[in-house]
């Protein structure tokens, strides 16, 4: 991984940094989709080295965050059945429904098991076929391909055991929500580098049209974000509005068309709540119509629970850039990472726990 | 006769109809693993839950170890610590050599040379007995090699399904030298803060060969014994203001603690931390911040800004300390909390970890 070296060297940044405010001469207000952006943007204290005039907005790209509270809630009902062994990422089993988390359910008895691929669970499934194994498939595009080829692989395989509770979202859907948004403050976005690695950039162009916002895709590292950045400014500057690719390394304009062609043959895509910004068409997936039958919600009945978020969060504005987490009445009182109310405070990498964890001191009545 | 600083008075009864406990999931009436992490989680269960229900009986410092007085004035240190860890054997070391150089570490964090330890096993019924052995032949090399005797023990057996491999808890007895006083309230604004070597390299080694994250990593558990380190540092005659060693919650937990329990800030340098490689790659892979990941063979100390050079030689010049290094300070700003000067020149403030680390999911 020396990578991680060449993108963060300090020189580089530097120059980069003297770049981006030789360029800004007014103010613009841009959106990391990812939340892996908005922590390396916070981890490395990127949003103060930038201009006055620079804004970043944090956006809704953190899958933990955006998964809805009642798909939370299937989980737990699901996991705290008898005979059911509960698979998910580490990062879910802190996140709470309306009640409790897959924490407390596993303290109760449950067999909840973290695993670090979906095919870890497939492998428990055919190692106890006498339980039923569930896995939680939750995530953006990125994590969708791996989930889609452990599906494809059950059902090839004829494991009858295993089942996916599915919450995928889908980022360019995203896009358009907020920008069709009538308080919509956002005039350009970093996409995430990760997701445009498997769909490629396709996407994108009509949106930076249809919107007239640049659309630089970006990776994770300083050095990425501070040349996406800079990118955007120069494209906003000179008034442009085009899609442009900053992280080659990673993603190519197709895509990856085998990732892609076992998305379209295990998923197809749905309507989706995503937490804390509520109904957006056509912004996810569910399970094709071939595979329905390892549908999790379907196999353990728990279509009818529904849960309504806290009225006291504000983390459906934080998503859409309309308040600073700070600015939340709730933020760093009743709502804290150990007992967060809503959606941006659920995941480490939520803009409202970057903030809360890592900018106390900038926000010092809040210890 | 103790004596104890912080003794604990005026608790109140433990009411749990109308407890308002501040533990984090304070609606789940029950113990979640985070509770055994280390970190924010495991404070409040002591804050919240354990000192209350002691009322007056509680002596607790909450050090390390316990200092008490015994006589015309000979201080003993005194710890006790349970070993849970999965897997049982792991890249560089076992339960076994843990479960002595944990206590032997907690008793040398104020100072103390440890003198005697006891062993108490709790077995799950159809443990092999083969593991066992190797177990117990690494607790008597761990304890040879670091000089202390095993003294007194226990053995109990739970029944199939109550408990998993071996646990085993272990507690000892050590002196501290006269004129040594070595505690987490003495840091002060101005001091240096040192770490031993490499940091999160325990964490990672166990991690790496826990089930189904089978990564290849030529990580090994740095456990050792650090009294011998600790003899060298004070025999510069330093006035040494604070040790610890980083267990679980990492380098993180144990600054932002002696943050908080001196009233200062702590501010470290991201570029001069010790993150092998190998560390920093594994931790950039699962999401997990190095400053919060295990370690069992390091300590940080914090002594007088004018004499951290001298200190540092001493460590250098210790097998155990050959990478030692300063990563920060104390500042008199922002006191009680730990601030890093990231490599960019931004800042960020370092938190105490809230339970068990968690690999993120992408």
């Amino acid at each position: 991984m020396k990578y991680l070296d060449e993108f963060s060297d300090p020189d580089v940044a530097k120059k980069l940094i003297d770049q981006i405010h030789a360029a800004t001469t007014q103010k613009w207000a841009l959106m990391e989709v990812c939340g892996g952006q908005t922590h390396s943007i916070i981890r490395h204290g990127i949003d103060q080295l930038l201009p006055d005039g620079v804004e970043m907005i944090h956006g809704p790209g953190c899958p933990v965050c955006v998964t809805p509270l009642e798909t939370i809630d299937r989980a737990l009902a699901i996991a705290a059945r008898p005979g059911v062994i509960f698979c998910s990422f580490g990062d879910m089993l802190r996140v709470p429904g309306s009640s409790q988390d897959l924490f407390s359910v596993k303290s109760a008895g449950g067999d909840v098991r973290v695993v670090y691929s979906p095919l870890d669970a497939l492998k428990l499934a055919r190692e106890n076929p006498d339980r039923e194994v569930v896995f939680f498939g939750i995530g953006f595009e990125t994590t969708a391909p791996a989930n889609a080829m452990t599906v494809y692989q059950a059902r090839r395989l004829g494991v009858r055991n295993f089942s996916l509770l599915v919450s995928h979202v889908l980022v360019p859907p995203a896009i358009a929500a907020i920008m069709e948004s009538s308080t919509c403050r956002v005039q350009a976005f970093l996409a995430a580098g990760h997701v445009c690695s498997v769909m490629g950039t396709a996407e994108y162009p009509p949106l930076a049209r249809k919107y007239k916002v640049p659309i630089v895709v970006t990776g994770f590292e300083p050095l990425d974000i501070l040349e996406g950045v800079r990118r955007t400014v120069v494209q906003l500057e000179a008034g442009r509005h085009e899609v442009e690719n900053a992280y080659p390394r990673a993603v190519r304009e197709e895509g990856n068309v085998p990732a892609m062609e076992m998305l379209a043959d295990v998923f197809e895509v749905t309507d989706r709540t995503w937490r804390g910004i509520g109904a957006i068409p056509r912004s996810g997936w569910r399970l094709s119509e071939k595979y329905r039958v390892f549908d999790a919600e379907q196999r353990f009945d728990v279509t009818d629970i529904y849960t309504a978020e806290s009225s006291l969060c504000r983390s459906g504005e934080v998503l859409q850039g309309l308040i600073k987490p700070h600015l939340c009445e709730a933020f760093g009182k009743e709502c804290t990472p150990r007992n967060p109310l809503g959606a941006t405070m659920v995941s480490s990498e939520g803009a409202c726990a970057a903030y809360y964890t890592h900018r106390r001191l900038e926000l010092v009545d809040v210890k | 006769m103790q004596d104890v600083t912080a003794m604990v008075n005026d608790v109140p009864d433990l009411d749990i109809e109308g407890w308002a406990c501040p533990v984090p999931l304070r609606d789940i009436p029950s113990v979640v693993m985070g509770h055994g992490g280390g970190g924010a989680m495991s404070g409040e269960l002591i804050e919240h839950l354990f000192l209350p229900a002691y009322g007056a009986a509680a002596a607790a410092d909450l050090g390390d170890s316990a200092v008490l007085t015994i006589g015309s004035g000979t201080r003993l240190a005194f710890s006790t610590d349970s070993f849970v860890v999965k897997p049982m054997f792991f890249p560089g070391g076992s339960i076994g050599e843990l479960a002595v150089n944990g206590t032997v570490n907690d008793l040398a964090m104020s100072g103390a040379t440890p003198l005697f330890l006891s062993t108490a096993f709790i077995l799950a019924e159809g443990t092999a007995l083969s593991d066992l052995g190797r177990i117990a032949q690494a607790v008597g090399r761990a304890a040879e090699d670091a000089g202390v005797r095993l003294v007194t023990g226990d053995t109990k057996v739970v029944e199939h399904g109550s408990g998993d491999g071996v646990y085993l808890n272990t507690s000892g007895i050590g002196v501290i030298p006269p004129g040594v006083d070595i505690h987490a309230r003495r840091a002060l604004p101005g001091d240096a803060v040192l770490v031993s070597g490499d940091i999160g390299v325990h964490g990672v080694a166990v991690m790496s060969c826990r089930e189904g994250l089978e990564f290849g990593t030529t990580v090994e558990s740095d456990t050792a014994a650090l009294h011998g380190l600790v003899a060298a540092m004070l025999a510069t005659g330093t006035d040494l203001h604070v040790l610890r060693d980083p267990t679980r919650g990492g380098v993180s937990a144990s600054l932002n603690e002696i943050a908080r329990a001196s009233d200062v800030g702590i501010e470290l340098v991201e570029r001069l931390l010790p993150v092998p490689p190998t560390v920093r790659d594994a931790c950039s892979l699962l999401g997990l911040d190095p400053l919060q990941v295990a370690n069992e063979g390091k300590l940080i100390a914090i002594v007088p800004a004018e004499d951290a050079d001298r200190v540092l030689a001493a460590m250098q010049a210790h097998p155990l300390g050959r990478s030692a290094c300063r990563i920060g300070s104390c500042v008199p700003d922002h006191a009680g909390m730990v601030v890093a000067k990231t490599g960019l020149g931004g800042s960020r403030v370092i938190g105490l970890p809230i339970g068990e680390q968690l690999p993120r999911i992408c």
